[in-house]
C-alpha cells in the first residue's frame, strides 16, 4: 500500500505535525507522481507518490533494497547511465516531467547536485576540485571564480580549515573533510535540490554531526533529500521522513510524528528495530 | 493494530519487560496502601494506619529505581516510536504512583489524629468516596498492567463522579464546623483526607491518559472531566446557589 503525502498529512488526530522547526512542512519542490521504476525485469520501486518540500530536508529511510538508494537516483537521473534501467510516471520539477526524454542531463544535474556516500575528491587541487564543475556550466573571470570557491567552501564550513592550502591536493583531507570539500563541490553550481546518499556512513561520529550542522544551515537555501541507514541521523536532520519497504512508499509525515506516533504498523516495527 | 512482534536485540525486551514489572508491582503497592489508609479512617484501625504510613518508604524506593532504569533505557536504547512513548509514559506512571503513595500516608497521619475525636456525626460520604478512589485505583493499575485502554478510558471518564462526591463532602463538613465550632480540628482533618482522596483520582486520571497515549500515540483530546466545583464555592458561594 503506497501512501502519499498527502493522505498522510491530511489524517485528523495524527499529533505532532510540527517539523524540526515546529513550522509546517512547505510547498513541494518536487512531486513524485505514480513514479515505477525497473532493473531489467525487476520492478524496484512500485507506484510512489510523494512531495519533496521545498528548503526543508527530506530523509528516506528503510532496510536494504528497499527502493530508497534507487528512487535519489530516479531524481536527477543517475539511472540514464545504465542500459536496462527505466523509470515511469512523473517527477516533477516547475511543472516539468524531469525523467521524460529529451530532458538536458548536464542542466538538470546542475540543479540538481548529489553527495555521495564515500568521499569522492577528484585527484586534483582543493581549488580545482570547485572550479572544475563550475566551468562547466559558467564563464567566470579569475576574481569571480575566487569568490565562488571561497563562497562554496564557507557555506560547506570548510573555509577556514583550507584557506591556506588551496593549492594543495583534495586526497591530503581528512575524509570528513573530503566530503564537506564534495558538498562544497556541489553547492558551487548553485543547485536548487541536493541528493545526499548516505553522506555520513564513512565518517566518524564528529564528522558525521559537522555534516548534519552542515546540513540544518544548508536548508535555508537548497531543498534537500537524504537517505541513510541511520535512524537517528534521520531523527536529528530530517524535517520529512519517508519510510520505504520492498518498493514500496508505506509512510510519509513530520520527523516528528514519524518518530513518536507512526501511524503504520510496518514502520513501528522498523522504527523501533523489531523489522526481521 | 497487528500483534507486536520482538525486537531484533532480545535484551531490550527483557528490560522493557523489567521495566512493566517494576510499574506494576509499584502500582500494587500503592493500591494495599491506599487500602490500608482508608481502613485506617472508617474503622479507626491504627495498625493499618502504621502499615501504610511505613510502606512509603519502599514505594520511594522504587520511583527511584524506575528512574534510574529509565535514564539508562533512554541513553543506551534511543527508544523510537511506541517504546519511547511506553518508557516516557513510565517515568510519568512512576511519579503519579510515588505520589498516589504520598496522599495515603497522610491521610493514614490523619486517621491516627482523629481517633482523639469523638465525631458526632457518620463519615458514610467518606466511605463512599474511598470506595470509588480504590475502585479507580484498582482499574488504572489493571489497566497499566494490561495495557489496556479501555479500562484506562473508563477510568478516565469516572474521575468526575469522585469530584462531586468531593464537592458535596465540602459542604457537608463546613455545615458541621459551622453548626459546632467544637467539630471545626476534626472536620478539618476530613477535609484533608477527602481532598487526599480527591487528588488520588485525578492521578489515577492522569496515569489514565499516560495509558492511553503510549498505547495508541495520540493524546486524550477532550478536557479532562472536571466536577469539582469546592473552590469557587469558596470564593463565589453565591453564584453556586
Amino acid at each position: 500500500m503506497s501512501t502519499t503525502m498527502n493522505d498522510s498529512v491530511n489524517k485528523p488526530n495524527i499529533g505532532a505535525m510540527e517539523t524540526r522547526s515546529g513550522a509546517a512542512l512547505s510547498a513541494a519542490r518536487i512531486s513524485i507522481r505514480n513514479l515505477d521504476f525497473f532493473y531489467g525485469a525487476n520492478k524496484a520501486l512500485k507506484g510512489i507518490n510523494a512531495e519533496i518540500p521545498d528548503r526543508q530536508v527530506t530523509g528516506m529511510i528503510g532496510p536494504s533494497g528497499c527502493g530508497k538508494s534507487t528512487l535519489l537516483r530516479v531524481i536527477n537521473r543517475m539511472y540514464d547511465l545504465y542500459p536496462g534501467q527505466r523509470a515511469t510516471g512523473e517527477v516533477l520539477m516547475d511543472g516539468a516531467n524531469i525523467i521524460a526524454p529529451g530532458v538536458d542531463l548536464n542542466h538538470l544535474r546542475s540543479r540538481i547536485g548529489m553527495v555521495f556516500q564515500k568521499p569522492t575528491p577528484f585527484p586534483m587541487s582543493i581549488y580545482d576540485n570547485i572550479a572544475f564543475g563550475v566551468k562547466l556550466h559558467e564563464q567566470l573571470s579569475k576574481t569571480a571564480m575566487d569568490e565562488r570557491v571561497e563562497w562554496s567552501l564557507t557555506r560547506a564550513a570548510l573555509w577556514g580549515e583550507v584557506k591556506d592550502r588551496l593549492g594543495t591536493s583534495a586526497m591530503g583531507l581528512s575524509g570528513g573533510q573530503q566530503q564537506r570539500l564534495c558538498i562544497a563541490r556541489t553547492i558551487a553550481v548553485r543547485p536548487e535540490v541536493i541528493l545526499f546518499d548516505e553522506p555520513t556512513s564513512a565518517l566518524d561520529p564528529i564528522s558525521t554531526l559537522k555534516i548534519e550542522e552542515l546540513i540544518d544551515e544548508l536548508k535555508r537555501d537548497f531543498t534537500i533529500v537524504i537517505v541513510t541507514h541511520n535512524m537517528q541521523q534521520a531523527a536529528r536532520c530530517a524535517d520529512q521522513v519517508a519510510f520505504f519497504y520492498l518498493g514500496e512508499l508505506v509512510e510519509v509525515g513530520t520527523a516528528a510524528q514519524m518518530f513518536t506516533a507512526p501511524q503504520q504498523h510496518r514502520t513501528q516495527e522498523y522504527i523501533t528495530g523489531r523489522f526481521g | 493494530m497487528p500483534e507486536t512482534t520482538e525486537h531484533i536485540v532480545k535484551r531490550y525486551d527483557q528490560e522493557l519487560k523489567r521495566l512493566a514489572a517494576l510499574i506494576t508491582s509499584m502500582g500494587g503497592m500503592v493500591e494495599s496502601q491506599v487500602a490500608l489508609a482508608c481502613t485506617a479512617i472508617l474503622e479507626g484501625d491504627s495498625e493499618a494506619a502504621s502499615r501504610a504510613i511505613e510502606s512509603d518508604p519502599a514505594v520511594d524506593g522504587l520511583e527511584r529505581e524506575v528512574e534510574q532504569f529509565v535514564i539508562r533505557l533512554l541513553a543506551l536504547r534511543q527508544p523510537m516510536a511506541q517504546d519511547l512513548r511506553l518508557i516516557f509514559a513510565s517515568l510519568k506512571i512512576t511519579g503519579d504512583f510515588e505520589r498516589i503513595g504520598d496522599y495515603a500516608t497522610n491521610v493514614a497521619k490523619r486517621s491516627l489524629v482523629l481517633r482523639q475525636f469523638a465525631l458526632p456525626f457518620k463519615l458514610s460520604g467518606l466511605a463512599h468516596m474511598s470506595r470509588l478512589v480504590q475502585e479507580n485505583l484498582k482499574l488504572i493499575v489493571d489497566a497499566v498492567g494490561e495495557t489496556n485502554t479501555e479500562k484506562a478510558l473508563q477510568v478516565w471518564r469516572s474521575d468526575a463522579a469522585i469530584d462531586e462526591i468531593y464537592d458535596a463532602l465540602f459542604r457537608e463538613l463546613i455545615t458541621y464546623m459551622m453548626e459546632d465550632p467544637r467539630n471545626i480540628t476534626p472536620c478539618t482533618h476530613l477535609l484533608f483526607i477527602a481532598k487526599n482522596l480527591e487528588r488520588i483520582g485525578d492521578h489515577a486520571t492522569n496515569i489514565a491518559e499516560l495509558v492511553h497515549y503510549a498505547e495508541l500515540g495520540v493524546p486524550l483530546i477532550d478536557a479532562r472531566p472536571k466536577g469539582d466545583t469546592s473552590s469557587s464555592a469558596v470564593v463565589r458561594p453565591a453564584r453556586e446557589q
